[in-house]
């Protein structure tokens, strides 16, 4: 899933301060999952700054509203009601949303409370772990199916390192070496000869570094 | 003959090689270099100019090869994939074969939040195994990563680094084969101070024939003090300092003095072990120590061995 981290509340305030009429949007999707955008979040941010705002003697409204998904126009076209008079969108989505959201109700400044940080998944409880980067072009079937790409500081090909020490990563001690998991993994598969195929180099033009990407599914598109 | 340049005459001539490093300067006096370069000269077949070691920014290897090559000593270009891609990599290849260096060392680098710009963007857009096949096929094809012909193909002695003290133990012969596999002529080993690691290490390398077809230098380095001793056993990864080691320069009255001793005898034994070609001597911000350590342990630069028959 895509896991979104809140911006610190300080910077919330300066984009917010100026503003009169606010519609804070939450997203009861991934960030619902890991527990910082969905509807309650969204609300908790929204009391807040009211607090705030009362604090410094800002006027205005403070609404909060959540859709099922911001990056589905199906879902944000529910909210043509709510945008209604508003100066400013705040959006507690990943940041798929606010872009969503920018460009369906073009007359309205759209900000965003959070920063998308990754995707992963829990590994420990409530602590989110990056497994993937889109990379375009997974590779994982030649590596025990652990992913080398987004899991090593890295993102070696052909193994660890030489900075690579019980387990962990050169970067630190926190941190997981995933070329370690990838041996070990291979070896209790029987498949560590397979470690010794060269891979690479990669197409990196499957990701980012191609430029924007877009994907239509063939027969999809009517 | 890859280079024609004393490193691969003197390894081709199966004369033991000895080869120190120098770090360029954080700034632009090339006096700096020109005065590691005495220091050394003489005292070694060649010597590796670091890139951005442990990513902090220095002179670039290039131009710091350029000008030891200038003093007459012949450099070991250091390069690593953090910062570049394989544009500015092959770009960068020509232009230093161009200016005479004949000694290319590939490697992926120290991560970036080790250094003094931990907010950089790395690059990594090839990993160490990767660079060195691009370097041996702009050689030997020779063709650019992408295939197209390199009009006149640089003359390169092919390098890499290989760590026996790295995790997990038993891969660590295994990625230097594939190293070997991609095209490298000579490796240069982490500092060795477990010198029984180091033999387990090199037994494997054996039995996966990697030293008939690349030469190993054993990494070797002075301590300074037991500070430093310490520092390296604990915080460094990938660093195996010995208790024995530790205590030893803790027991020192001259810690200096006992640390080139510690070096000395280090040498004398990997000299000794079946397939070590030669001793790589990492002796930074210390370069006159290697004048030391070359003398106590009675080790003279091959090529010099092999000028005096
Ligand atoms: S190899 Fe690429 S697509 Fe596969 S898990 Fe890693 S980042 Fe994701
Ligand atoms: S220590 Fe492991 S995870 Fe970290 S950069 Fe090296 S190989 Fe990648």
């Amino acid at each position: 899933m895509i896991v979104a981290k809140p911006k610190p509340f300080r910077k919330i305030k300066q984009f917010t301060d100026p503003y009169e009429n606010i519609l804070v949007v939450g997203c009861n999707t991934c960030v619902a999952v890991c527990l910082t955008g969905g509807e309650k979040e969204a609300e908790q941010l929204a009391s807040k700054l009211r607090l705030h705002r009362r604090h410094q003697g800002l006027g205005g409204t403070v609404d909060t509203i959540t859709v099922l998904r911001q990056c589905e126009h199906e879902y944000i076209d529910e909210l043509k009601e709510a945008v209604e008079g508003r100066d400013l969108i705040l959006s507690t989505a990943c940041n798929i949303g606010p872009q969503a959201l920018a460009e369906r109700y073009e007359d309205v400044r759209v900000v965003p409370a959070m920063n998308t940080n990754m995707l992963g998944m829990v590994k420990e409880h409530q602590t989110w772990t990056e497994y993937c980067v889109a990379c375009g072009d997974c590779v994982i079937q030649y590596t025990g199916g652990l992913c080398p790409i987004a899991r090593c500081a890295k993102e070696l090909l052909n193994g660890p390192c030489g900075g690579s020490q019980d387990g962990r990563c050169e970067i630190s001690p926190d941190v997981e070496c995933v070329w370690q998991s990838i041996h070990d993994k291979m070896v209790r598969l029987g498949m560590a000869d397979d470690l010794k195929k060269i891979l690479g180099p990669r197409n990196w033009s499957w990701s980012k570094h191609g430029g924007p990407r877009t994907f239509s599914k063939e027969g999809f598109k009517p | 003959m890859k280079s024609g340049f004393t490193l691969e005459r003197v390894l081709g001539a199966g004369a033991f090689a000895v080869t120190a490093e120098l770090g360029p300067p954080k700034g632009a006096d090339p006096q700096v270099i020109i005065d590691k370069a005495a220091l050394l000269k003489g005292h070694a077949d060649a010597v590796n100019i670091t890139d951005n070691q442990t990513a902090i920014v220095r002179m670039s290897s290039m131009a710091a090869a350029r000008l030891v090559i200038e003093q007459g000593l012949e450099p070991i270009m250091q390069m690593t994939c953090r910062d570049r891609n394989r544009l500015a990599m092959q770009a960068d290849i020509l232009g230093a074969a161009a200016l005479g260096v004949r000694n290319l060392l590939c490697l992926t680098g120290d991560h970036q939040s080790f250094g003094n710009h931990p907010k950089s963007k790395g690059v990594y857009d090839l990993d160490s195994v990767t660079l060195i096949k691009m370097v041996k096929d702009m050689r030997d094809v020779p063709a650019f990563e992408c295939g197209d012909e390199v009009e006149t193909p640089p003359e390169l002695f092919i390098g890499a680094a290989a760590n026996p003290y790295a995790d997990p133990f038993p891969f660590r012969a295994v990625r230097l084969a594939k190293k070997v596999e991609a095209g490298i002529d000579f490796v240069q080993t982490q500092i060795i101070y477990n010198v029984e690691k180091f033999e387990q290490f090199m037994e494997q390398c054996r039995e996966l024939g990697v030293t008939e077809r690349c030469r190993i230098l054993a990494g070797v380095a002075p301590l300074k003090s037991a500070g430093m001793a310490k520092y390296m056993k604990n915080r460094v990864a990938g660093m195996d300092v010995t208790d024995e080691v530790v205590e030893r320069m803790s027991a020192a009255d001259d810690a200096q003095d006992e640390g080139i001793d510690i070096c000395v005898e280090i040498i004398k034994r990997v000299r000794e072990v079946d397939g070590v070609a030669g001793v790589h001597i990492m002796a930074v911000e210390w370069e006159e120590a290697v004048a030391e350590i070359t003398s106590r342990a009675g080790l003279e630069p091959g090529h010099k061995v092999l000028q005096d028959g």
